[in-house]
C-alpha cells in the first residue's frame, strides 16, 4: 500500500471489454502502473460480461487469467464522465465522485447496439438484442421463454445462441439485410447464400431455428408490455407471438467520452494511427471504438495500445500485420449490416423517437438539423443525453450527431462541484496479486 | 453463485441469486421500472447502462440505473422514481 | 434611397430578433429575418429563461417591467412547449444586512406597482424546504416567471410568419449599413432598415458597439418535482453581478416545468470560447449547495455555457446606431435579454413608426454610449 492519498497512474484504460483487458494487461506485462475503469459491476465489457467465474469461452477465461496475474487495479462500477483538466479524469464510483491521473489513456468504451424505432418498441419486454443478452447474463431467466431475435448484425446470432443454451424457445431470427449482401459478407466463397446462414447456424447450435433475411419488425404489440411482433419476411407480414423482442440493428460505438476529450472522429469513430494514438495527445483508442469488427479485432487493438502507451512500439508492432488483416472486417461488416432505407418508414407519426422525452416521429420531422430539433423538441435533452435517438436520427434524418457536453454520463452534482477526494489507494480493491 | 440475496421492491420481498442486478429484480418482481413523461410503461431496453430506461430509486436516490447496479441484502427499491 | 423590397430587414432570430420582427410586422411593415444557424441557437439557447423585474437601475426596473407584463399578457398564448409558469422569484437574504436590502428592495418594487412580499426565515423554510437552515428570509416576487426560450423565440417567430414575415435560417450575414445586407454567399439585399439583433455578435456588424460578452454557465438535473418551487437567487448576486472585470458565481436556481432543476449562474470576461470549464462549473455548484445541501444528490444530465451581450450600463442598446440612421440595434441585453425581447420589440416598432412609447426610450438608445471613444 502507498502511503500517500493521491496515485499518478501511467495508463489509464477505460473500458474493460476485450480491448481495455487486453489493453491493461499489456501495458501491466511491460511494468507500467495500469488502472482499468468500467462502469459495469465486473469485468467482461459486452461479450464477455460478468467476469472470469461467468465466462463462456477459451478466450475470454485465458485473457481475464493474465489480467489477474498482471493485476492492474480495477475501478469496477465506476464511470469515467469527464475531464476535470488535461491527464485528470473525473469519475462516479455508485455516487463517490473520484479523480484519476493519467500520463497515458487508452479508450476502449465499446459499443452499443443501434435501435431504431417501429411502433410500439417502447413496450416493455421489447428489448435490444444484446440488451436482452445482458439481463440473462444478470440473471433474468429466459427458460422456455418465446424469443423473437430481429435488427441486423453477426450479434443477432450470437444472442440467438445464447438465449437458446439457456433455454429459449426462438421463433424466428429476422435479419433485415438482403441474401445477396450477407453473401458479399466475408464467405464469397460458399456460392449458395442459404448455406453460410445454414453453416452458421449449425455451428453456434441453432440449426432448427428459422432464419430469414429480408424481415424486419414492423410492429411490437401488446397493451402494457409486448404480446406480439409483426414482421415483414419477404415483403408478407407475418405476426409472432412472443414474451420478448430482442431487437438491435447492428452497433454504433460509444464515442462520446473521445469527443469530449477533442478526439478527432471520422464517421463516429475515433481516427487513430497504426499505433492507434489518436488526435489528442497521450490519448489512445482501441475497440470497436475505431470500428466495428469483433472481439478479435478488439483484442489485437487493445494489445497494440497497450504495448504502444506503455512504451515498447517494437512489440506493437509485431501486431501490425494481424491487426491489418482483421480490419478488412470491420468495412465488409459495415456494408453487409447497414439498415435499409425501409427502415426509415416504420414509425408512424405518433411513434415516439426520443424515449426519455417521449418526443413523436412527428414532431422531429420538421427540422432542419439534430440541433434545431434538440433545441426545439428537446429530443436527446433527456437522461440517455441522445445515445439512443441521436443514432436513430442519424438514420432517419440524415442528420450529423449533435455536440457533445460534459458530464458524459448523468452524475450527481456533487461529483461535479470539484469537492471529490482523490483517489484513495487500497490494497483490497485491487483484482488480483499484490504490486 | 447460489446465495441469495434479499431485497425489497415497492416494499414486496424478493430473493435473487448474487450477481442479479437490480433491474432484472425488478422484473422477477413483476414490476415495470418507471413511466415516462407521457405515462408510458417502460421497461429496460439496452441492458448496458446506456438507455436510462431502467431508472430506479434505490434506497432513497432517484435515478439510478437498475441493470447497472447489483442487488445487495436489504437494499430498498422503488419505481417510479 | 433605393427603392427596396423590404421595410425592415432583421440579422438574428434569437428571441429579441424574434420579438423585433413581430413587433414590426404587426405594425405593418414587410419584414424579412435572416439567421446564420437556427431560431434561438445563440445565446436564447443558453439561458436561464427566467422573466424578471429586476432594479439594479430605474431604466432597467422600467425595461424589465414593462417586458414581464408583455410576456404575461401572452400567458394564455403560449403552447405548451414554452413551458412557461409563474413561479415567481425569491430573492434569498442569507443575513440580516441582506434582509436590509430585502426591505429596501420590497419598497422600491411595490411603490412602483411590482407586487412584492417579504418573508422571513420560517417562512422562506416553508416556502423552499431544501434550503439550508439559518437563512435570514427573503423577498417573494409573485409574478415573476420561468419559460424555455428556444421554444419561446420559436413562437414569436411563427406569430410573426402568420404576418407575413419571412424567415432565412442559415444565412450569415456578412456587412450592413446604409439600408444593405451583404450575405457571406455574396448576395445583396436592401431594405429601409435594417436591425441588427445578433447579441454578442452585433459588434461584427456594427464595428464601435460598446458589447463584450460575458460567459455563463448553467447545469441541468433530471426531473424532481417538487424540489424547488421558486426561482431562488441569492441577494448575494447583486455584489457579484456588479463586479465588471472579475469573474464570479452565484446562487440561482430555477425550477422547470419539466420538474427539472436549473442550476447557475457564473460570470466570465474574456472567455472566447463556449467549451465548459470544470473549475467555474466546480465553484457555482459549490455556491449552489451552500445554499441547497440537497442538490448535491441529484442527477445532472447536463451542463453548457453560453454569452450574455453585456455593455458598459448593463442596460440594452434600442434605437438607431449613431453614425448610420438606416441602421437600428437591439442587442446588448445582457443576462435579461429574454425578459426584455418583448419590450424591444416594441420601443424598435415604436421608433419605426413614430410612435409613442410605454417607457422612456432615451436610457436605451446607442448613442448615449457612442460619446465615449470606442476602443477596438
Ligand atoms: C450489447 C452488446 C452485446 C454483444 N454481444 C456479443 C456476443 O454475444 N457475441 C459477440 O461475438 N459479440 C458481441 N458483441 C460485440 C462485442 O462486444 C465486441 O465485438 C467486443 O466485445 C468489443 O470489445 P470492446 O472492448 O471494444 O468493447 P465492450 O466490450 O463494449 O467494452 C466497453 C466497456 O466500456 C465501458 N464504458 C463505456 N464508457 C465508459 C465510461 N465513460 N466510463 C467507464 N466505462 C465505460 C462499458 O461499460 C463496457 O464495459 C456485443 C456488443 C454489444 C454492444
Ligand atoms: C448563462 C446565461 C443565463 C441567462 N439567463 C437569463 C435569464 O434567466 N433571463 C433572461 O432574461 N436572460 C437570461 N440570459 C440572457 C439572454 O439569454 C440573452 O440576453 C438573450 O438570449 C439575447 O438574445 P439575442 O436575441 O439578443 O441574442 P442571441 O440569442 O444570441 O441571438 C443572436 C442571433 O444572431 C445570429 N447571428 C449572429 N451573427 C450573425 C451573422 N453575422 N449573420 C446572421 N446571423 C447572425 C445568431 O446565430 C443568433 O441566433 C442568460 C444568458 C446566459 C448566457
Ligand atoms: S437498461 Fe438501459 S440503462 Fe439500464
Amino acid at each position: 500500500m502507498t502511503s500517500a492519498g493521491r496515485e499518478q497512474f501511467d495508463v489509464i484504460v477505460v473500458g474493460a471489454g476485450p480491448a481495455g483487458i487486453a489493453a491493461a494487461t499489456r501495458a501491466a506485462e511491460c511494468g507500467a502502473r495500469v488502472a482499468v475503469v468500467d462502469d459495469n459491476p465486473a469485468l467482461g465489457g459486452q461479450i464477455w460480461r460478468g467476469g472470469a467465474e461467468k465466462a463462456e469461452d477459451m478466450q475470454a477465461r485465458e485473457w481475464m487469467n493474465r489480467f489477474q496475474k498482471v493485476g492492474p487495479r480495477l475501478f469496477p462500477g465506476t464511470r469515467v464522465i469527464g475531464q476535470q483538466q488535461s491527464g485528470m479524469l473525473l469519475a462516479e464510483e455508485r455516487d463517490v465522485p473520484r479523480t484519476l491521473r493519467y500520463r497515458t489513456l487508452i479508450l476502449a468504451t465499446g459499443a452499443r447496439e443501434r435501435f431504431l424505432p417501429f411502433p410500439g418498441w417502447t413496450l416493455p419486454n421489447v428489448m435490444g438484442a444484446g440488451g436482452l443478452q445482458a439481463l440473462v447474463k444478470s440473471g433474468l431467466p429466459i427458460h422456455e421463454k418465446r424469443v423473437v431475435v430481429a435488427g441486423s448484425g453477426p450479434l443477432l446470432l450470437a444472442v440467438a445462441a445464447y438465449l437458446r443454451r439457456h433455454g429459449a424457445e426462438i421463433p424466428l431470427i429476422c435479419e433485415q439485410t438482403s441474401w445477396t449482401r450477407l453473401a458479399g459478407f466475408g464467405f464469397s466463397l460458399i456460392s449458395h447464400p442459404g448455406k453460410i446462414a445454414q453453416g452458421l447456424k449449425l455451428k453456434l447450435g441453432l440449426g432448427f431455428v428459422p432464419f430469414a433475411a429480408n424481415c424486419w419488425p414492423l410492429a411490437a404489440q401488446g397493451f402494457d408490455r409486448l404480446e406480439s411482433v409483426l414482421v415483414s419476411r419477404n415483403g408478407e407480414k407475418q405476426e409472432i407471438a412472443c414474451d420478448y423482442l430482442a431487437c438491435g440493428f447492428h452497433l454504433v460505438p460509444n464515442n462520446e467520452l473521445a469527443a469530449l476529450l477533442g478526439c478527432e472522429l471520422r464517421g463516429g469513430f475515433v481516427a487513430v494511427d497504426d499505433f492507434l494514438r489518436t488526435s489528442v495527445p497521450a490519448v489512445y483508442c482501441a475497440g470497436e471504438l475505431t470500428g466495428i469488427g469483433g472481439v478479435e479485432l478488439a483484442v489485437v487493438e487493445g494489445e497494440i495500445a497497450g504495448l504502444a502507451a506503455a512504451g515498447d512500439e517494437s512489440a506493437a508492432r509485431a501486431l501490425f500485420g494481424n491487426h491489418r488483416k482483421l480490419q478488412k472486417f470491420v468495412s465488409s461488416l459495415a456494408r453487409a449490416f447497414a439498415p435499409r432505407e425501409e427502415l426509415k418508414s416504420l414509425s408512424s407519426p405518433e411513434t415516439i423517437v426520443c424515449r426519455c422525452e417521449d418526443v413523436t416521429f412527428a414532431r422531429m420531422g420538421g427540422h432542419a438539423s439534430s440541433r434545431a430539433a434538440k433545441l426545439h423538441t428537446r429530443c436527446g435533452m433527456g437522461p440517455c443525453q441522445g445515445r439512443v435517438c441521436g443514432p436513430a436520427m442519424e438514420f432517419l434524418f440524415s442528420w450529423e450527431a449533435a455536440s457533445v457536453r460534459p458530464p458524459v454520463f448523468p452524475a450527481r452534482v456533487a461529483s461535479l462541484s470539484g469537492m471529490e477526494t482523490e483517489l484513495e489507494v487500497e490494497s483490497d480493491r485491487t483484482t488480483g496479486g499484490t504490486r | 453463485m447460489s446465495e441469495q440475496i434479499t431485497l425489497t421492491v415497492n416494499g414486496i420481498q424478493v430473493s435473487v441469486p448474487r450477481g442479479t442486478t437490480v433491474a432484472v429484480a425488478v422484473l422477477l418482481a413483476g414490476a415495470i421500472c418507471r413511466h415516462s413523461v407521457t405515462d408510458e410503461p417502460r421497461a429496460p431496453l439496452c441492458g448496458m447502462g446506456v438507455c436510462y430506461e431502467c431508472r430506479v430509486k434505490i434506497d432513497d436516490v432517484s435515478h439510478c440505473r437498475g441493470c447497472q447496479t447489483l442487488c445487495e441484502h436489504g437494499m430498498n427499491v422503488r419505481t417510479d422514481d | 434611397m433605393t427603392a427596396s423590397s423590404h421595410d425592415v430587414v432583421v440579422v438574428g432570430a434569437g428571441i429579441v430578433g424574434a420579438a423585433c420582427a413581430l413587433e414590426c410586422a404587426r405594425r405593418g411593415m414587410r419584414v424579412t429575418v435572416l439567421d446564420r444557424d437556427v431560431i434561438g441557437g445563440g445565446s436564447t439557447a443558453a439561458g436561464m429563461g427566467h422573466i424578471v423585474v429586476m432594479d439594479d437601475s430605474p431604466a432597467q426596473f422600467a425595461l424589465t417591467q414593462y417586458s414581464r407584463q408583455l410576456w404575461n399578457e401572452l400567458r394564455d398564448d403560449l403552447p405548451a412547449e414554452v413551458e412557461f409558469e409563474r413561479s415567481g422569484t425569491i430573492w434569498v437574504a442569507a443575513d440580516e444586512e441582506e434582509m436590509e436590502e430585502v426591505r429596501r428592495k420590497h419598497s422600491y418594487y411595490t411603490s412602483r406597482g411590482v407586487n412584492a412580499e417579504i418573508v422571513n426565515s420560517a417562512e422562506l423554510a416553508i416556502l423552499e424546504p431544501n434550503l439550508r437552515r439559518g437563512l435570514a428570509g427573503g423577498l417573494l416576487v409573485p409574478d415573476d416567471g420561468v419559460l424555455y426560450p428556444p421554444c419561446a423565440a420559436s413562437f414569436l417567430i411563427e406569430r410573426a410568419k402568420a404576418q407575413g414575415v419571412a424567415i432565412h435560417l442559415g444565412k450569415a450575414v456578412q456587412q450592413i449599413g446604409r439600408g444593405r445586407v451583404r450575405l457571406s454567399d455574396g448576395r445583396e439585399i436592401s431594405a429601409s432598415v435594417v436591425v441588427n439583433a445578433t447579441g454578442a455578435w452585433a459588434p461584427e456588424l456594427t464595428p464601435g458597439l460598446e458589447i463584450r460578452r460575458r460567459k455563463g454557465h448553467l447545469v441541468i438535473t433530471d426531473r424532481y418535482p417538487g424540489f424547488v418551487r421558486h426561482q431562488l437567487v441569492e441577494l448575494g448576486y447583486l455584489k457579484s453581478a456588479h463586479s465588471i472585470s472579475s469573474d464570479s458565481v452565484a446562487f440561482n436556481v430555477q425550477p422547470r416545468k419539466t420538474g427539472q432543476v436549473l442550476i447557475g449562474s457564473s460570470r466570465q470576461y474574456g472567455a472566447e470560447s463556449a467549451e465548459v470549464e470544470a473549475e467555474i462549473t466546480a465553484k457555482m455548484l459549490q455556491r449552489a449547495q451552500y445554499y441547497m445541501p440537497g442538490l448535491a444528490q441529484l442527477s445532472a444530465i447536463r451542463a453548457w455555457a453560453g454569452f450574455r451581450p453585456a455593455t458598459p450600463d448593463k442596460l440594452p442598446l434600442i434605437g438607431p446606431a449613431p453614425e448610420d440612421p438606416a441602421t437600428y440595434i437591439a442587442a446588448g441585453h445582457e443576462g435579461l435579454g429574454i425578459t426584455t425581447s418583448l419590450a424591444t420589440g416594441r420601443l424598435i416598432a415604436d421608433q419605426l413608426t413614430g410612435a409613442d412609447s410605454s417607457i422612456p426610450i432615451g436610457p436605451y438608445l446607442p448613442s448615449r454610449v457612442a460619446q465615449e471613444p470606442s476602443h477596438v
